[in-house]
């Protein structure tokens, strides 16, 4: 085991899976000269000339290139800057990256890696801290995940570069510069299975990406009041790993899902209707999911502070299915 | 940078006889494809819509004939005529149309989806202007793999005003892509004219803004746009970056098959199918010359035809998809990375 930081971690991935495969390559706005605005691309560009480019600011184009990229040969990862500029290339994104292979009847495979750096930074305000995995969870054809952990970025980002379809990676700002456990050993974090982080028997949180943390931080406080929750770190977005989660379910008869993204026609509002098909009889309250309050993200302290997702809600919200809180 | 050749020599460039009759089989295959799918499309035995390239042949045809199979084309929602000349088969694209299973994108793709990638052919796109980042992404693999490929770029006039646009040839041109950017000026966005919709008098002239070289050529003219290609294809190839080649043409048929054509007059249309039709001009210019005798070019009609009917036939027989095959298709295989 070393200890890494998450954006260290991301780097090691990168350099192991450019050493593995010379067609994968990586561009986007500011990670050549600068080694990208977290320092996640650093060294990068020495080790691999040629490939890592700097882009101009042109998110369509970034995007538009790598898939004509991938039909071609080559194993793009196309950084983002923030996930935020997803929007700016959308119809690259879900009119082209994600309907190219079905629309052509699967002539072409799209190896290709979206890095989206997400997630609510403290003063960054409504278009720099977004989650936006809700605007994509509506487009088949796309992969989602987003790692909790500076190993789960390394394995996940690893086998999005090593998919033969698109992924997108969501990436949690405030995470960069956290430590953490990363194997030394090869390794890769498979796409489309959930992980339990903590077993209990009174209720399921399904997390991820920073949620996770806050979650085994909720878990904590809960635990001395004799409550203890089942922590699942979903991983993979989308196709979320339906199993892992209904399996425990069925177990703690009560589900919480905690995202940063905002609650309304969220992520969550997926996993909740397919967890309460399958788990219907076995739920012994509604499902909740905390998230962000439907506006976007405000600038001021106290303002963010009320709209953004916190421990004390995820500890709130486990203690309304268990019946412990009014709503 | 930016400077304009004006005048290309309309003459060939080192091709032989036979070079010169498979431009007009290419432009006849052509247009006996796309009217006999308008025929098709009326007799609603093709669903969906259809954009025609009738009018417009001389484009697809003179550029194609400088490509090679590796090289790579994105294409428009009006596409067929791409797909024909870059190599793709008749009767796999008419099975698209009718949406059945042997079609090449097994009926889920249509007309406006048309993609032969075995030959290059990248795609038609539904979205106005949304090939044109996908050639950049083409080019680049010539550029990162350091091969001699080229990627072309059709869009048409409409699609000139996307941002795409923009963010795609400042890409190509900062990179040097080997990529050529050709127009099909055929003077109307759907029912929009250029002389409304296009701020630039020739939409080459945008080439400017990208410190990049800019042409418009006679795209009816076949002769002319076989020479140019020659010339610039070769400027690609030995990596002298990205070209904006305006090729003005005009589409004799509506934006779609069945479009009321509200925004022009039959005059103007009836002038352009008399005096600018570029099979017509073609085929005038090889009998002056004599480089082929009329029974020649009769027998290369005839041949078409049968080529099209054939394909007809194959659509009309070959099976519709399976429901459940709606299904597939939309991820590629995985070994080790999925559960």
């Amino acid at each position: 085991m070393s200890i890494l930081s998450f954006s260290e971690a991301t780097l090691q991935a990168m350099i192991e899976e450019m050493e593995r495969d010379p067609t994968v390559f990586v561009m986007g706005e500011d990670i050549a000269r600068q080694g990208g605005i977290f320092g996640q691309f650093k060294g990068l560009p020495d080790r691999f000339p040629g490939r890592v480019l700097d882009t101009p600011i042109s998110e369509t184009a970034i995007l538009g290139s790598a898939l004509g990229a991938a039909l071609t040969g080559l194993r793009p990862v196309a950084d983002m800057h923030f996930a935020d500029f997803i929007s700016v290339a959308y119809d690259e994104l879900v009119n082209q990256i994600a309907k190219n292979r079905y629309m052509f009847g699967g002539q072409a495979n799209i190896p290709l890696v979206v890095r989206a750096p997400d997630g609510i930074v403290p003063g960054a305000a409504a278009q720099h801290s977004q989650s936006v995995e809700g605007w994509l969870m509506n487009i088949p054809g796309l992969i989602m995940v987003s790692p909790s952990s500076p190993a789960t970025a390394k394995g996940l980002l690893k086998s999005a570069i090593r998919s033969n379809n698109p992924v997108i990676y969501f990436e949690h700002k405030v995470l960069y510069p956290q430590k953490g456990e990363v194997p030394d050993k090869e390794f890769l974090t498979p796409i489309g299975k959930a992980e339990v982080r903590r077993a209990g028997k009174d209720v399921t949180i399904v997390a991820y990406s920073i949620m996770v943390q806050k979650a085994l931080e909720a878990a904590q406080n809960l635990s001395k009041e004799g409550i203890e929750v089942e922590i699942i770190d979903l991983l993979t977005i989308k196709p979320f790993d339906l199993e892992t989660i209904v399996t425990s379910t069925r177990k703690t008869h009560r589900c919480v899902i905690a995202h940063e993204g905002v609650v309304h026609g969220g992520a969550g509002a997926e996993i909740a209707s397919q967890v309460q098909q399958e788990a219907f009889y076995y739920l012994d309250a509604p499902i909740l999911r905390v998230g962000t309050k439907n506006v976007p993200i405000p600038f001021s302290p106290p303002l963010l502070d009320f709209v953004a997702p916190k421990v004390a809600n995820i500890e709130q919200a486990v203690k309304q299915v268990l019946y412990r809180e009014g709503r | 940078m930016g400077v304009r050749i004006k005048e290309f020599p309309n003459v060939f460039l080192e091709l032989p006889s036979k070079g010169k009759k498979d431009l007009l089989r290419t432009m006849i295959r052509i247009r006996s494809f796309e009217t006999r799918v308008e025929e098709l499309f009326l007799a609603k035995r093709i669903p969906g819509f259809v954009h025609l390239y009738i009018g417009e042949e001389g484009i697809a045809t003179g550029i194609m004939a400088n490509l090679r199979k590796t090289d790579w084309i994105t294409s428009t929602h009006r596409g067929h005529g791409h797909a024909i000349a870059k190599g793709a088969q008749m009767n796999r694209m008419m099975a698209e149309l009718y949406g059945k299973r042997s079609g090449y994108c097994k009926g889920k793709g249509g007309s406006m989806h048309i993609a032969d990638f075995s030959v290059g052919m990248l795609g038609a796109n539904g979205v106005v202007g949304g090939g044109f980042s996908i050639a950049v992404g083409a080019g680049m693999t010539a550029w990162m793999k350091k091969t001699d490929q080229v990627a072309v770029c059709f869009f048409g006039d409409g699609a000139s005003n996307r941002g795409t646009f923009h963010e795609a040839l400042n890409m190509a041109a900062i990179w040097k892509l080997p990529v050529l950017f050709v127009n099909e000026n055929n003077q109307y966005a759907s029912t929009t004219p250029v002389s409304y919709g296009v701020s630039a008098s020739r939409i080459s002239d945008r080439a400017v803004g990208y410190g990049i070289d800019g042409y418009t050529i006679d795209g009816n003219n076949v002769v002319e746009v076989y020479n140019v290609a020659h010339t610039l294809i070769d400027r690609l190839r030995a990596g002298k970056g990205p070209i904006l080649l305006e090729c003005r043409t005009y589409r004799v048929k509506g934006h779609y098959v069945g479009d009321p054509e509200k925004y022009r007059t039959k005059e103007e249309v009836k002038k352009q199918i008399e005096e600018n039709d570029p099979i017509q001009r073609y085929t005038s210019y090889l009998i002056e010359q004599s480089f082929l005798k009329p029974e020649e070019i009769d027998a290369l009609w005839k041949e078409a035809k049968e080529e099209v009917e054939a394909a007809v036939r194959y659509a009309e027989e070959e099976p519709y998809p399976a429901p459940e095959e709606a299904l597939e298709d939309l991820f590629g295989p995985e070994q080790e990375v999925w559960v």
